[in-house]
């Protein structure tokens, strides 16, 4: 009897719209009212003893009517994998005229945004394409998982606190009760901050990635928890949860000429813009250099790398390292433009970056700053209601989607919105029993 | 003659069983030198003993490098011995999957090369011309095994036979002294296997030595000039192909195996 | 007050957030017993097993007085809800999770980020539904109660050991599970070798879907004690699920009895060192011990291995 109903239920078609209909509940229960825990299940009520939710049904199966019609997404065989694969791999070409496009649009567009919106492109758009660029690296390149990686953006903001001051109504102010001896222009605590935040994290990669890869996990979850905890509690040295106010903003002085970045958000937003340009050049070089190739022999296979005599625990701690001092200079750029606090290095903001990493496509560099652009674009044109549909997104409720944004794509999208080439082949590969697409050690997950 | 690689009484143990036991053998420099025996008699996981893939619990391995210098491998970690001079190929093929041929001999390649992530992003002159070095040793290299036209192939999409030739390009990529082949010839035609016969001659003739695994007796009587026999990890002979064929004990050994075989299929 | 005199009263807070670690512990060491991975989800079933247990609680309370045992079958039924919530909540994790990639055999590291990705998802959808300030159970559910004796000068109140009890038969419970049952020996065949145990006829989607249950069930039931003895709120999950995690390792993951031992450890450790480092820096000495024991001794206390625990 038992049996008869799981095989009925466990009928692909069965089962896919089953998923389509539960998706389409969850949906109306994620963007429906909010309950209270006095009354904790009026919000799931509320979404679906309502109208609406006949809304969401049609979805669901207007869903299910898409993906059973369209392209039964039946497993390709080897064969057709190798020739699409060998064509893949033809047409490397480099599209300059593209890349002005681009790069027109983002020196344009942000002429026509409100002074708000300017503001947000530098703050959640900007800094999270850099910080995105850096994990990228950990994640995208070494197959690694690190998620304390706003850890390393704190050292950054508490670095330069440490090593600037700036003069407010003719007094000067020290952001933190300690300050170093010798006060800098933040532009040379870009240099310390990229070099503390690397030793840091050399200092905590190097005892955990020799063992399994998803302990490093773990590691900088607390590593993260940890930082947030000391800038909390140690009053003397950090402020505590007053935060740092008064890091001065980036100037520049060479010779007669002088220019100060100052409230308006614009020049901070295109020097970034700049910054984010270099680095994506320079991360693409090196991931097209014997450096990027000998990750992704570690991402493939482990064993056959070090017989080829890749120093495997050398380059899994470089890319971690080049992750860390990446956010460290976040760090230092946002420091100069925005109080900080212990809050502003949570662990949602790690994993915001993560979410971001992932939803571009990991590995791809495009990937990193598209995702960036568009959900934190997404969230930030969501907190007002969309008009005629009225949906909106609160603040509050922003991770909720960023959850739901990471299942998805792990589950029908691994690869990303613009998946990096190689790293989309070894996914499909690793799937067919080929290799594997992560450095978090051999073994597969028992199935 | 010189000895490329000393093996003095390794003994390696997983939990009750004793995969090698009290395995002593050399190889000589210069030559191409064959392990053989029956299925699970301990070959591969010799290999991965001199390879430091697993550590045996009591023994040595003297390995001299091409300027004359020992070192001992036991206790070293794969990529450090692959620097010394050793380098392997697999039995069950470990290739990049979804790399191409060229990028696969290219890791070998660059193991030796020392520009930094900071030469990279810069493109510096010395990471350039690393780049330039990797690809024109990776291409003289598949030339070499014969896999010229096959450059930009993914190396999953190659044949089989084309696999295990990619395989000991990377392998030399790595400048090995001592290149160790895991049953090269295993699932390969017999033209392919009259190739690499060839290719094996061909890679001892630059000076290599090489040690290989190989169950096709043919192969191993034609290319080796000495041959060592494991049997349930234990060297059972040794010495010039024609003596090892005619020693009783491997006449036993092998026969009991087919027996084996015979009775279990 | 000196550590000496403070000894045992640390003692027996530790036992008792030990007891509550170590619970949560055997979800992740049985997890990580069968697919080799860490549920970063796993801080979110307890979370939402703490919500089930203490809502049920509530909506059950009589309006009038409370005695002895209404005060019993109320913790009872808390337990059982907590239970149930947090099963139901593994189980729709693994099925949403885990399952499709395992489906199509993705690499390890998808695994991890939509873990990371549910627990996301869970804990802020539980702020969302259940308000974000925390939840306290009903004082009153044990006011008539409130006698304490004493271990050595150490207070001990009711509930204290109510908390300590449960958590103790759910530990036995789990052990007698794991070694003496069918189930049990498909987990420990799955953890030792899932492909073997597949051809011998283990079912091995079953076994991993009900490994994912029994720690669901534990983790809940943990919440609902966890959440008695301090509150309940949307991000609960986060600070016990890596001390959890930590115990798991410690006691040598993937090891049941391991789980058990590292749990309580990891209570009087981190009790203790917060005498001296002071209760802001709880969780740092839980990390440190993480670390620590990583660096000496990756295997954790009594090694790893679910199929040489039991
Ligand atoms: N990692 C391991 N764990 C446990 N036992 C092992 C391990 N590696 C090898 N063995 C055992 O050691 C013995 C020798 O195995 P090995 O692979 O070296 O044999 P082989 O001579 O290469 O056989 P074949 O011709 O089949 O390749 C076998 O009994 C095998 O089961
Ligand atoms: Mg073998």
């Amino acid at each position: 009897m038992t049996t008869a109903v799981s095989a009925r239920l466990s009928s692909p078609l069965a089962r896919r719209l089953g998923g389509c209909l539960f998706l389409a509940l969850v949906t109306a229960v994620v963007t429906g009212p909010d309950g209270s825990n006095v009354h904790p299940l009026d919000g799931v009520k509320n979404s679906l003893l309502n109208t609406r939710v006949f809304g969401f049904l049609v979805f669901g199966l207007l869903l299910f009517a898409v993906t059973s019609l369209s392209g039964r997404t039946k497993p390709i065989g080897l064969t057709q994998v190798r020739t699409r694969l060998s064509q893949a791999v033809g047409q490397r070409g480099t599209r300059p005229t593209g890349y002005l496009l681009l790069l027109a649009i983002a020196v344009l567009v942000p002429l026509q945004l409100s002074p708000a919106a300017q503001g947000s492109l530098f703050l959640d758009v900007g800094i999270y394409a850099l910080l995105a660029l850096g994990l990228n690296v950990v994640v995208g390149y070494a197959g690694l998982l690190d998620l304390g990686y706003i850890a390393f953006y704190a050292i950054g903001a508490y670095t330069t606190a440490y090593f600037t001051s700036s003069v407010i109504n003719g007094k000067v102010v020290y952001p933190l009760p300690v300050h170093s001896p010798l006060l800098l222009n933040p532009f040379f605590v870009f240099p310390i901050a990229v070099l503390i935040a690397s030793v840091a994290g050399i200092i905590l990669g190097g005892p955990t990635l020799r063992l399994r890869g998803d302990y490093l996990a773990i590691v900088t979850l607390g590593f993260g928890e940890i930082v947030q905890i000391l800038a909390r509690n140690s009053d003397p040295l950090t402020n505590g949860s007053r935060g740092a106010f008064g890091v001065p903003p980036l100037s520049l002085h060479i010779g007669g000429f002088s220019y100060t970045w100052g409230q308006d958000a614009l020049p901070y937003y295109y020097l970034l813009l700049g910054i984010v340009v270099v680095v994506m050049i320079a991360f693409s070089r090196l991931e097209r250099s014997r450096i990027g190739r000998a990750l992704a022999a570690i991402r493939e296979d482990e064993v056959a790398a070090e017989a080829s005599g890749v120093q495997t625990l050398r380059y899994k701690l470089l890319a971690f390292a080049i992750g860390a001092s990446t956010s460290g200079f976040a760090g230092v750029l946002y420091a100069t433009r925005q109080f900080f606090n212990p809050e502003t290095f949570s662990l949602q903001a790690s994993i915001l970056v993560l979410t971001i990493v992932i939803f571009g496509g990991m590995g791809n560099i495009f990937g990193a700053v598209l995702g960036a652009v568009v959900l934190q674009g997404l969230a930030y044109i969501l907190r007002d209601p969309i008009p005629l549909i009225g949906f909106k997104v609160p603040d509050a409720d922003r991770f909720v989607y960023f959850g739901a944004v990471i299942m998805i794509m792990m589950v029908f999208r691994p690869q990303g919105l613009v998946p990096s080439r190689r790293r989309k082949r070894e996914i499909t590969m690793s799937e067919q029993g080929m290799g594997s697409a992560d450095s978090l050690g051999s073994g597969e997950v028992s199935a | 003659m010189s000895t490329v690689l000393e093996v003095k009484n390794v003994t390696l143990r997983f939990g009750g069983l004793v995969s090698l036991d009290n395995v002593s053998m050399s190889v000589t420099r210069g030559a191409i030198s064959a392990v053989i025996g029956p299925n699970g008699a301990g070959k591969t996981s010799l290999f991965n003993c001199l390879t430091g893939a697993y550590r045996p619990q009591e023994g040595q391995v003297l390995f001299t490098a091409s300027d004359d210098r020992q070192s001992q491998l036991v206790g070293k970690t794969p990529h450090k011995i692959t620097a010394l001079g050793v380098a392997r190929t697999f039995q069950n093929i470990r290739l990049f999957p979804a790399l191409t041929a060229l990028e696969n001999v290219q890791i070998g390649v660059e193991s030796r090369q020392r520009s930094g992530a900071l030469a990279a992003m810069l493109r510096l002159p010395s990471n350039r011309r690393d780049d330039r070095d990797s690809v024109a040793e990776s291409v003289r290299l598949l030339d070499f095994v014969g896999l010229r036209h096959r450059v930009h192939e993914i190396s999953a999409s190659l044949p089989y036979g084309d696999q295990r030739r990619l395989e000991i390009a990377r392998a030399l990529g790595t400048k090995p002294s001592l290149l160790l082949l895991d049953e090269p010839a295993a699932g390969t035609n017999p033209a392919e296997k009259r190739e690499l016969e060839g290719l094996i001659r061909r890679v001892a003739d630059t000076g290599v030595s090489v040690l290989l695994i190989e169950h096709d007796m043919r192969l191993v009587m034609s290319v080796a000039s000495a041959v060592t026999v494991l049997n349930f990890g234990k060297v059972i002979a040794s010495g010039p192909p024609e003596a090892v064929q005619r020693d009783p004990a491997v006449v036993e050994a092998y026969l009991g195996a087919a027996q084996d075989e015979g009775t279990g299929t | 007050m000196s550590f000496v005199d403070q000894f045992w009263q640390l003692t027996v807070t530790g036992l008792l957030v030990g007891a509550i670690y170590a619970v949560i512990a055997l979800g992740y060491t049985l997890v990580y017993g069968v697919l080799q991975l860490i549920n970063f989800a796993h801080s979110e079933v307890f979370m939402l097993g703490a919500f089930g247990g203490l809502f049920a609680v509530r909506a059950l309370l009589p309006s009038g007085n409370i005695n002895a045992l209404l005060s019993v079958l109320l913790v009872l039924a808390g337990l059982a809800f907590g239970a149930a919530s947090g099963g139901l909540a593994a189980f729709a994790l693994e099925r949403t999770a885990y399952r499709p990639l395992r489906r199509r055999g993705a690499p390890r590291l998808a695994y991890l980020i939509s873990a990371i990705g549910a627990s996301l998802f869970a804990s802020n959808l539980a702020g969302k539904e259940f308000g974000r300030d925390s939840v306290n159970l009903p004082k009153d559910l044990f006011t008539y109660n409130t006698e304490v004796f004493s271990v050595f000068g150490a207070r001990v109140s009711s509930q204290d050991l109510v908390v300590f009890l449960v958590a103790l038969a759910m530990l036995l419970i789990l052990d007698r599970v794991v070694s003496g049952t069918q189930l049990g020996r498909g987990i420990r065949a799955v953890a030792q070798d899932a492909d073997t145990a597949s051809l011998m006829g283990v079912n091995v989607e079953r076994v991993i879907v009900r490994t994912f249950v029994i720690g669901g069930l534990l983790a809940g039931a943990g919440g609902f004690l966890y959440a008695m003895k301090f509150n309940a709120s949307f991000t609960m999950g986060f600070i016990p699920g890596v001390k959890a995690f930590t115990a798991a390792v410690l006691g040598g993951i993937g090891n049941v009895r391991g789980a058990v031992l590292g749990g309580l450890v990891l209570g009087l450790v981190e009790n203790y060192g917060q005498f001296f480092l002071g209760a802001d820096y709880t969780d740092v000495v839980a990390f440190m011990v993480l670390v620590l024991i990583l660096l000496v001794r990756p295997s954790g206390l009594l090694g790893e291995r679910l199929g040489r625990a039991a």
